[in-house]
């Protein structure tokens, strides 16, 4: 696959704060990227930076094989859709989405060809002459995104598009946005906190944390298969229950011991560092913790329940284990009851180990 | 669930007696009182001497002699009026009000322009482009308005004169918008600043540059704070009368210097009904911009507070 946007040895600082460190990132010809990481960790500043608003403090920028570092925004081939939308508010619709190319000085007939195929594209055609202030905000959001699709760009650029949008209509443009996706086939480049929209629109998803891209790969990779603590807490909801204990060496294979808890981890793939003992905290996913399926499992244990939380087609279910909180997903239908004792089981090859220290996984 | 359905069907029972539905307010309460009765005063205060200025305009000199300034003119005259604007003596000549009245236009209106002009690319540039040395410069602005006039007056006399301007139109109109800048710089900054960053990243990327988005983007949004700066400078140029005084000669003095001239000239009879009729002349021009823009005016102070 060519590579479509690489950053070399990126970093930023603003005098002496940190913000970028010498980040390297490749993105595919038609890939789509998400840049996923709680707020203030760098990954909208990143994009600036791949724009050209925010200019680097070293490293380099490439889009299409051409080092634009330097270039201004409009040179770089890209489309940027922004959180606010950012539509000119004194403008219609219409001229909007002509603007870049007004002020390319395009000819006319051409531009209106474009904005008739953009807003054919995005179901816009009916408010060309409105302006922004008659529309609603998934309106809007289109009509941004729009104004990216005129500009016949290369990498399109979302700086968490779809934060100022109610739940439902949130839902609505991600699946939009992910055809258009598809349709087009560019380049993409989507900056968001919402784990939801990055594990369903990413070809691949960057987690970063502190300006450090903590893990780059693919959405159901990074889910099973954390590379730390940080990534395995961030993505997931519910989260990923984490068991503070000690692995020890046990009978064929070490085993993760917490408290009065020993869990055989027989089957669990250690990392290249190979098998570890000493202070460790296992993370395993609520659903992959089954409840009352027999006993199949290399590991069970009997649980009380706690607290139940219905959330409408599953059910999470608190019990406490080795001393510490875990919870569980069960289908609504067989949900326990609070005092009731279940049995709980799973398999340590879905689990993660970290390092006790450092949080990297083992 | 049966009780539920059992209250139901019977509803008017639901409403008991005692208080229902808005609170009553009457009239005459001791708030209302208080604030219609504190608000009348006020005005009183400030309308009475308007009002005063008004009818003694409107007398001949031997009703104002009576000594009834509250009485209204028992026979109206507007002589007081043609002759404050037309033959009142002024020092040397005698051509009333009105050569100040041209000669304060020739100094308002490209003062204000000017200003304007420059405090607005100023701001923007402050706001938007974060130029090296951006904030070292805006606090020189901040620091200029804060020092006092008087401390440059003769410098700027030494200025002007060194460069061929002193005591001409053009050297006034110099010396009120390099004045006026700081606050309006100060003004169209923090109105710049606070429409969204995003829109300008937004013009970035769609290739617009410094002025383009200057011109295509901020200055179309932004008439409200364009009209507050107006409005300030008008009526602060406009009722100047130190720069007016200092910095140009006689024939060429602004209106509110010449009213000084006519309401201070020694001799002869004091015209009181010409001198009402001279400072209401003189005050006309800010009372208009004031109502004509009073909306504007109040939009523009609180556009900071409105969403884009």
């Amino acid at each position: 696959m060519n590579t479509s946007v690489s950053v070399k040895d990126l970093s930023l600082a603003f005098g002496t704060v940190s913000v970028l460190q010498d980040m390297n990132l490749d993105i595919g010809d038609g890939e789509f990227l998400v840049l996923l990481g709680p707020s203030g960790c760098g990954k909208s500043t990143l994009l600036n930076c791949i724009a050209g608003l925010i200019d680097v403090s070293s490293g380099q920028i490439f889009i299409n094989g051409r080092n634009v570092t330097w270039e201004e925004p409009k040179d770089r081939g890209i489309g940027m859709v922004f959180q606010s939308y950012a539509l000119y508010p004194q403008m219609t619709v219409e001229k909007n989405l002509s603007f870049g190319l007004r002020v390319a000085g395009m000819p006319k007939p051409q531009i209106a060809e474009r904005v008739t195929r953009a807003s054919e594209i995005l179901q816009i055609g009916a408010l060309l002459q409105r302006k922004p202030a008659a529309l609603s905000g998934g309106q809007r959001q289109r009509v941004a995104i729009g104004r990216a699709l005129v500009r016949d760009a290369e990498v399109f650029l979302f700086d968490e598009p779809l934060s100022n949008l109610d739940a439902k209509l949130r839902s609505e443009l991600r699946v939009e946005i992910k055809r258009l996706h598809q349709k087009l086939g560019n380049t993409m480049i989507y900056v968001t906190h919402d784990q939801i929209e990055a594990m369903t629109l990413a070809d691949r998803i960057a987690v970063m944390k502190g300006g450090v891209i903590q893990q780059l790969d693919a959405p159901q990779q990074i889910y099973n298969r954390p590379v730390n603590r940080f990534v395995a807490g961030f993505l997931g909801s519910p989260g990923m229950n984490f068991l503070e204990g000690q692995v020890e060496a046990g009978g064929d294979a070490p085993d993760f011991v917490a408290r009065n808890v020993r869990i055989p981890l027989k089957g669990y793939g250690f990392g290249i560092k190979g098998a570890y003992t000493g202070p460790a905290t296992l993370g395993i996913r609520p659903e992959h913790i089954g409840v009352n399926t027999g006993s199949g499992w290399p590991f069970s244990a009997a649980v009380e329940v706690e607290v139940v939380e219905p959330m409408g087609s599953d059910t999470l279910v608190w019990a406490r284990l080795g001393g510490q909180n875990i919870t569980m997903l069960v289908s609504s239908e067989r949900s326990p009851r609070v005092g009731e004792m279940v049995t709980i089981g799973f398999d340590p090859m879905r689990a993660s180990l970290f390092d006790g220290a450092n949080g990297d996984r083992l | 669930m049966h009780d539920r359905v059992a209250l139901s069907a019977i509803p008017a029972a639901r409403i008991e007696a005692g208080p229902q539905g808005p609170k009553p307010r009457h009239a005459f309460s001791r708030r209302n009182i208080f604030i219609y009765g504190t608000l009348i005063v006020v005005s009183l205060y400030y309308l009475l001497p308007l009002y005063v200025m008004v009818v003694t305009s409107l007398k001949g000199m031997p009703e104002i002699r009576l000594g009834n300034i509250f009485a209204p003119p028992m026979e109206i005259t507007f002589e007081p009026w043609a002759k404050a604007w037309a033959t009142a003596c002024t020092g040397l000549n005698c051509d009333g009000l009105s050569r100040g009245f041209w000669n304060s236009v020739r100094i308002t209106v490209p003062s204000v322009i000017i200003s304007i002009v420059i405090a607005s690319v100023n701001g923007y540039a402050l706001a938007n482009w974060r130029f090296k040395g951006a904030d070292v410069f805006f606090t020189i602005l901040i620091v200029g308005a804060f020092i006092p006039y008087q401390v440059m007056i003769y410098p700027i006399v030494i200025v002007l004169r060194e460069i061929g301007l002193y005591g001409s139109l053009s050297g006034l109109v110099i010396v009120h918008s390099i004045f006026g800048m700081p606050i309006l710089t100060l003004l169209f900054r923090n109105y710049f600043a606070s429409m969204p960053e995003e829109l300008f990243k937004a013009a970035r990327v769609d290739g617009a540059g410094f002025w383009g988005i200057y011109f295509r983007i901020m200055l179309p949004m932004s008439l409200p704070i364009f009209v507050v700066a107006i409005i300030l400078q008008i009526t602060g140029i406009w009722n100047d009368f130190l720069f007016g005084v200092i910095y140009t000669r006689p024939e060429s003095y602004p209106m509110t210097v010449q009213l000084n001239n006519i309401v201070n000239s020694m001799q002869g009879v004091k015209e009181y009904n010409v001198n009402m009729a001279a400072t209401i002349l003189t005050g006309l021009v800010p009372l208009f911009v004031y109502f004509v823009s009073g909306k504007l005016f109040v939009r523009g102070i609180a556009a900071g507070a409105v969403k884009g």
